[in-house]
């Protein structure tokens, strides 16, 4: 298959201790995606697919947070899915910490998940509303091997670790706790059997502002506290800048942007994260934006524009643009800033191509 | 327009001591406890607050939205005149859409799924206008042009579910703004959109004001929303307004604890080596409100004084009030207002 895998002979499941969990070693990546694809056929729609994720390709180092940002509709979520293969991807590749995910060799959907657990967004269904809070902690270590009252105990220690006395709130009910307590539950239950990295959706986007703050402090603390990797899906580009090392920029099942958070948010390469940079509120009553930077709707993903995707709302938009679909710029390692745009590729026929010698990336 | 900075103008809403409670046989819910503003026309009051602080309350009550049985309203609504709270169902009627519309956060579930836009704004226009159905349909047409909703006429033909997030939530203001109303209430209107869309309709609601000249009330959970569109904030926490006062002053130099615990919390560039300053704790259960100001159990200076009464109005500069024990009554006023006058 790839490069990256490893034939072992250690079993698949995972020692508790930190160091013999760390199978590819530190410069190993966590996880790799190779060319995801899931595209959902429309219910009487004549054979009309909607090209949810199309073709996407990331690397998510250890240790770090990479965010995810994008408009509602751009497959964010659906990526999620396909990575703890929540949803069967029609194509593509995942590569766990060196071993290819539910293939020959590799490591079965089972083992990923007693890796990789995810925080989604609605706090209240997520949770089963019939179980007490402490033994919904307490399932997961239950289902992956402990005994019962070794669960609970997993599961009293880490609802003290989020922030809610065990005696108090273990035994309540989901509909007895506020959002941002049941957030904390989410994430109690996500982290009892000690996963390496987390898939948090939208994750604090329910909550409110004070809140948030809460949790997101939380998260930066456990994250310390576990060793974890984060991906970190979110369409609030501030929170995204306050907690991610690197950011992927997606529009309609693309990624258009990848590249460390300082880069995209003060050097921003792509004409759509410019224009999504540009549409944050100024926070500011002497300064409003008074144009808007860019006008219309994001197009349906069920027949996605030709060549470049942003094409219909790029104010660039030139015929290469339409002809041709612009590949992201050579990727070597987690400080690389490339972009998915015409402009940053020299001599692609584009006008205001950037000249060979500087180049599109850092 | 600009006599709205002219204090002589009459207001176009008054509220005092409005107070709603939603009873159940269970408990007794105090959503709204006694709010004061007043909005004057052509201004731009956003209601800032956290789930649960009573805002959308408040704006419903305006409209008289809640149901009727379960809900005790008390103290007094006037809106360009006219007391609301007395009026029946012919009067209601004629204010709903006419004097008063509303726009809501989730433009799907508030148009009707089986009528066209089209129908459903040239229905609103014959019923409080009168006319004939085509000339309702050409002032649809119009409509539809200002909100800028691209090939109007071909849109006027779409039923709800044809149409994106952004432009359904633009038909929505258009029949919001079909028959003139004075005054417009929105409740958290961009809240379920796309940032990209949330930009385009506040700047088209804010040019909608300019030439249109009606008040507006804007309810939004959002900081960054209410800096881009507001001309007042009034902060509410709990069913009371905590603070209030013009948008640049609010934002640049808060007064009450709650306000700014609001600021320091909202994610904006913040260093990423520190964690967010947060306000601990969370909002009050609304069925038992602690005695005292109700922020008290989350606020790093509270004394004794905040827990035994409700703290009163204070207002130390012009145009400026906030509810805090440990705001002095009338310290910097005479200067702040004659630099106002």
């Amino acid at each position: 298959m790839s490069g990256c895998d490893r034939v072992n002979a250690i079993s698949p499941a995972p020692p508790a201790s930190d160091a013999s969990r760390d199978r590819g070693g530190p410069a190993q990546p966590l996880l790799i995606a190779r060319d995801l694809r899931k595209h959902f056929k429309v219910q009487g729609g004549g054979g009309a697919f909607v090209r949810a994720v199309d073709g996407v390709s990331f690397t998510l180092f250890k240790g770090e947070t990479l965010g995810i940002v994008g408009e509602s509709g751009c497959g964010k979520s659906t990526l999620a899915r396909l990575l703890l293969h929540l949803l069967r991807p029609d194509s593509g590749e995942l590569v766990f910490d060196g071993d290819t995910v539910a293939e020959m060799r590799g490591i079965s959907v089972n083992a990923l998940r007693r890796q990789v657990q995810m925080v989604f967004q609605d706090s209240y269904s997520s949770l089963n509303p019939r179980m007490p809070v402490r033994d919904t902690v307490a399932f997961g270590p239950f289902v992956h091997g402990k005994g019962k009252a070794a669960a609970r105990d997993i599961a009293r220690s880490i609802l003290s670790r989020v922030g809610l006395d065990p005696d108090l709130f273990g035994p309540r009910y989901p509909h007895e706790l506020s959002g941002g307590q049941k957030q904390r539950v989410n994430i109690a239950r996500a982290l009892a059997i000690e996963p390496r990295m987390v898939i948090l959706d939208e994750a604090v986007s329910a909550l409110d502002k004070s809140v948030e703050a809460q949790v997101l402090n939380l998260l930066r603390k456990l994250k310390a506290d576990f060793n974890l990797t984060y991906l970190f899906i979110s369409h609030d580009l501030n929170v995204v800048r306050y907690i991610s090392d690197r950011v992927l920029v997606m529009y309609l099942g693309a990624v258009v942007e990848l590249g460390p958070v300082d880069e995209i948010f003060s050097r921003p390469l792509h004409p759509y994260t410019r224009a999504l940079l540009g549409s944050r509120p100024s926070m500011n009553p002497e300064q409003r934006i008074e144009e808007p930077p860019i006008t219309g709707d994001p197009p349906s993903p069920i027949d996605p524009p030709s060549g470049c995707r942003f094409r219909t709302r790029c104010p660039f938009a030139e015929p290469v643009c339409e002809a041709r679909v612009p590949e992201p710029g050579a990727w070597t390692d987690r400080a690389s800033h490339v972009a998915a745009c015409h402009i940053q590729v020299p001599g692609s026929g584009h006008s205001q191509a950037v000249a060979a010698a500087t180049g599109g990336n850092a | 327009m600009n006599g709205s900075l002219c204090g002589a103008a009459p207001n176009l809403v008054e509220v005092e001591d409005l107070t709603v409670r939603f009873v159940t046989r269970e408990a007794t819910v105090h959503a709204v406890n006694g709010v004061t503003f007043n909005v004057k026309p052509g201004e731009v009051l956003c209601i800032l607050g956290e789930s649960g602080s009573g805002k959308s309350v408040t704006l419903r009550a305006l409209m008289r939205l809640l149901p009727p049985r379960r809900t005790e309203i008390s103290g007094m609504m006037k809106v360009d005149g006219q007391d609301v709270l007395s009026l029946d169902g012919a009067g209601l009627r004629r204010l709903r859409g006419g004097l008063v519309s509303m726009i809501f956060q989730e433009p799907m579930t508030a148009l009707d799924p089986v009528y066209t836009i089209g129908r459903q704004i040239t229905e609103t226009i014959i019923r409080h206008k009168g006319g004939t159905h085509a000339a309702a349909r050409a002032h649809a047409l119009d409509l539809l042009e200002l909100v800028k909703i691209p090939s109007a006429a071909r849109r006027l033909d779409n039923y709800p579910h044809e149409l994106s997030g952004g432009l359904r939530q633009r038909a929505m203001i258009a029949m919001a703004l079909s028959c003139g109303p004075r005054l417009l209430l929105a409740d958290e209107p961009t809240t379920a959109l796309d940032a990209t869309v949330q930009i385009q309709v506040l700047i088209l609601l804010r040019k909608l004001r300019k030439e249109l000249g009606m008040g507006t009330i804007f309810v939004t959970h959002d900081l960054g929303v209410a800096s881009e569109i507001a001309d007042r904030i009034a902060v509410m926490y709990a069913g009371r307004i905590v603070e209030e006062g013009p948008v640049a002053d609010v934002l640049a130099n808060p007064l009450h604890p709650y306000t700014r615990g609001l600021l320091a919390s909202t994610v904006h560039g913040q260093s990423r080596d520190h964690d967010i300053d947060a306000i601990p704790g969370s909002p009050p259960d609304l069925r038992r409100l602690p005695a005292g100001c109700a922020f008290a159990p989350r606020c790093a200076q509270a004394s004794a004084e905040c827990r035994t009464a409700v703290p009163e109005e204070r207002r130390p500069a012009a145009g400026r009030m906030a509810r805090c024990v440990r705001i002095p009554a009338r310290a910097a006023m005479t200067e702040t207002a004659a630099a106002a006058v």
